[in-house]
């Protein structure tokens, strides 16, 4: 039995929904239980974003998230807020080319990617987010890898097929990043 | 089983009610719950419904009424400030004996309030507006759920001649789970009484709330209660959580229901004996099974987002034979598992010291 | 023998409850006159409103549904998007249609709402005993205007068709009155109008009827209706203040 929390968080418009939703997907198709429950009002709408996503073997309680087993983040004031709202023993994944403050918890796992430089390197600049998202799948083993253009099949819309190969790539280079 | 696929609660209403043969919707935007008024506005036009914006919820709700009115399966929906505008003609839509779907994604109040979620318009939907009338109160506690009783409401409304209102929160609007939108067979239901124009080869249908002879306004009440009964001693819907050996009941709906499971959860590791009775049907509430579960448990928990209205029907259930506790929090903010957790400590001394 | 009058099919054969002098009857007969007239009886769904009118669902033929106050349009509104083909009309009063009505009034027309609105103006809330309406004049003795209207406090009667005209979405706006043969005449020459225009799917029409309320004005019937050519007439005058197809036939 076993019970993922994870959130994520950051400015509006860097894709931290979609990053959710994503996650959220994975869970589904691997026939998990999942929730995925956005922040909503005044601060999405240009401010900070996050939401938070539980993956479960059992059916969701509360879909909310006060203790999370991952972080992803993508803003200073987002690691300041929810550092302290992982376990120890927690994963922390941190946008370093956005984020120049450091985690100062020993008990937990840190993985830093300069995901926003690695993302306008590679032409991808807006989906740092997918970048941050590959290495969680990496370093969580929460699923099979080999689902991704699955998942991406759900959740890109049919407006914009195309998106699906630069999500690819950026996934890609989160999995595949060593830092 | 059709497919899951991920939806937010709001647009899996939407979804729902366009399956249970929607085509028509009144609304006006007030967040947590316009993605439903978004999403109804982008699939009606498409499918040869009817999608309007309305001036006001005011305007709304008439509409409703006028849809209704003339036969066809209709809904809004609104947030808390918003169900109070439309309470006007909530009361019309009873006093006409209309069937109506009425959805309220509750947010934080008095007055304003927040846009947080809250369960703050309990008694608002359970009691009502000015005059003698129920509302069918269906509180869903997942997207799927909101699904089914969405589906569910509709029905109801068709076969009581009466507003169902799918009581929901800022959170189950907002946060998206699997859902499978297999909804069944729907039932349709003839309209006998609706005005759709007499063809001049019947009698004219009225549809009306007014009388000024008290007798006859008595014995509308009258006849409409008894339909009332019908639904009191058919209708009713909860769900028992570990209640076979429980000696502490939780009594509480929609989201403070999954955060007291999580509690529940914890507490059974510990050994304390705690379950819950999870109303789906505010009215009718589900009074017998609170009753018995008086006789068995020792106290009753109301975990609830709101400054204490579920405990009044939870006293009112049980007739008081054991103590009922409150855990709450209010104005947007969600109790947490340990807040349930130190009400279930709290309810496990009171054996103790008897 | 040969019938020269007789009670319109669309009207029922029941009393009315209006009192002595009031011209709701003229208008009742009308509107009945202009549904057999157009063959529409069978089809036509009347919203009855609030005041005076509230017990027009006893009067007319057709299907009826009884508003709350003020919400005659809109419920309307859902009535004829349930099922276009329904011709839809409001039978509304000042209070009810231009004091607590006044945002589903506006925006129905706004919206050009396929409906036929009949606004009976008598310038006085009848229905709950003389009170003073949005439209009432500037030192009418009313009720809860006892000095009289005091344009001061409590501002100045709404003229519904003078509004309403500049509003795009409206397609026929005209006011007429029942106090003389030739107005009662041509108020049945507008009402037929609004109807057809529906009948046409041309949008919202409104046709503002000036009507007397002898018991609360205080006056015997035909001095309310001088009352009504002396007083209400100069302040509210007759005529099309809008009629978008003719304007853009010109």
């Amino acid at each position: 039995m076993k019970t993922s929390q994870i959130i994520f968080a950051g400015f509006g418009g860097q894709g931290i929904l979609f990053s959710g939703k994503f996650l959220a997907y994975n869970g589904l198709i691997a026939e998990k239980n999942v929730s995925w429950l956005p922040s909503y009002g005044p601060e999405m709408r240009g401010g900070t974003a996050n939401c938070s996503v539980i993956i479960s073997d059992t059916p969701v309680g509360s879909p909310i998230v006060s203790e999370a087993d991952m972080l992803v983040v993508m803003n200073n004031p987002s690691l300041e807020k929810f550092e302290s709202a992982v376990v120890p023993g927690g994963k922390i994944f941190v946008d370093s080319a956005l984020v120049d403050m450091k985690v100062t918890r020993t008990d937990v796992d840190v993985y830093y990617i300069p995901a926003t430089k690695m993302a306008g390197d590679e032409g991808i600049s807006t989906l740092a987010n997918m970048i941050l998202v590959g290495k969680l799948l990496k370093e969580s083993g929460l699923f099979d890898f080999s689902n991704i253009d699955a998942v991406l099949d759900k959740i890109v819309s049919a407006k914009h097929q195309d998106l699906k190969a630069f999500n690819h790539k950026a996934l890609s280079l989160g999995y595949n990043y060593e830092g | 089983m059709s497919e899951k696929v991920l939806m937010k609660g709001n647009e899996a209403i939407a979804e729902a009610a366009l399956m249970a043969g929607c085509r028509h919707y009144f609304g006006y935007p007030i967040t947590p719950q316009t993605e439903l008024t978004a999403y109804m506005a982008k699939r009606l036009p498409k499918m040869d419904g009817v999608f309007l914006q309305a001036e006001s919820e005011i305007a709304a709700i008439n509409m409703v009424i006028g849809v209704s009115a003339a036969g066809k399966r209709v809904m809004t929906s609104s947030s808390s400030p918003g169900i109070s505008l439309k309470s006007e003609g909530l009361s019309y839509l009873a006093g006409c004996d209309l069937p109506a779907f009425v959805v309220n994604v509750q947010r934080g109040g008095p007055g304003l309030g927040g846009i947080q979620p809250s369960q703050s318009d309990y008694f608002q939907a359970t009691r009502g507006a000015h005059g003698d009338y129920r509302t069918i109160v269906l509180a869903p506690d997942s997207v799927q759920e909101m699904v089914s009783l969405t589906v569910k409401g509709f029905d109801l409304a068709d076969k009581y001649r009466m507003t169902s209102m799918l009581l929901a929160d800022g959170t189950l609007g907002q946060m998206m789970e699997p859902v499978s939108l297999d909804v069944g067979e729907i039932t349709k239901y003839d309209k006998p009484w609706a005005a759709t124009g007499t063809k001049m080869e019947r009698p004219k249908n009225i549809i009306n709330s007014l009388s000024l002879i008290p007798e006859e306004l008595e014995s509308w009440n009258l006849t409409r209660y008894e339909r009332y009964k019908i639904v009191e001693e058919n209708e009713v819907m909860y769900e028992e959580y570990m209640m076979d050996d429980a000696e502490i009941c939780i009594v509480s709906f929609g989201i403070t229901a999954r955060v007291s499971k999580n509690a529940i959860n914890e507490a059974r590791a510990k050994g304390i004996k705690v379950g819950m009775i999870r109303p789906i049907t505010l009215w009718p509430f589900p009074k017998k099974v609170l009753c018995e579960a008086a006789d068995k448990v020792k106290a009753f928990i109301s975990v609830e987002m709101s400054m204490g209205q579920l405990i009044e029907d939870v006293e009112l259930a049980t007739r008081c034979k054991k103590p009922v506790l409150l855990c709450n929090r209010c104005g947007g903010v969600i109790p947490s598992p340990q807040n349930v957790m130190d009400s279930i400590l709290e309810a496990d001394k009171i054996g103790g010291e008897q | 023998m040969n019938t020269v009058f007789d009670r319109p099919h669309a009207l029922c054969d029941v009393v009315l409850h209006y009192c002595p002098g009031c011209t709701h009857g003229i208008i009742h007969r009308l509107v009945a006159e202009c549904l057999d007239e157009l063959g529409i009886e069978g089809k036509a769904i009347g919203i009855a409103s609030v005041g005076c009118s509230v017990l027009t669902y006893n009067y007319f033929n057709c299907d009826m549904i009884q508003a709350a106050h003020g919400r005659a349009p809109a419920v309307a509104t859902g009535a004829k998007r349930a099922d276009p083909s329904n011709i839809v009309f409001t039978y509304q009063g000042d209070g009810d249609l231009a004091a607590i009505g006044t945002a589903e009034t506006v925006h129905a027309a706004a919206r050009g709402e396929n409906i036929t609105v009949i606004f009976v103006n008598n310038a006085i809330y009848g229905m709950t005993g003389g009170q003073m309406a949005p439209t009432s004049l500037p030192g009418q003795i009313t009720q809860t205007s006892p000095y009289g209207r005091d344009t001061k406090t409590v501002g100045y009667p709404v003229k519904v068709c003078e509004m309403l005209s500049q509003v795009d979405g409206a397609t026929y706006l005209e006011r007429v009155a029942v106090n003389d043969v030739k107005n009662v005449k041509n108020a049945k020459r507008a009402i037929k109008k609004a109807f057809q225009n529906q009948i046409d799917g041309k949008g919202f029409s409104l046709v503002e009827v000036l009507s007397t309320c002898p018991t609360n004005w205080g006056l015997t019937p035909d001095k309310a209706l001088k009352w009504l050519e002396d007083n209400m007439m100069p302040y509210y005058p007759l005529g099309v203040y809008k009629d978008k197809y003719a304007e853009e036939a010109k």
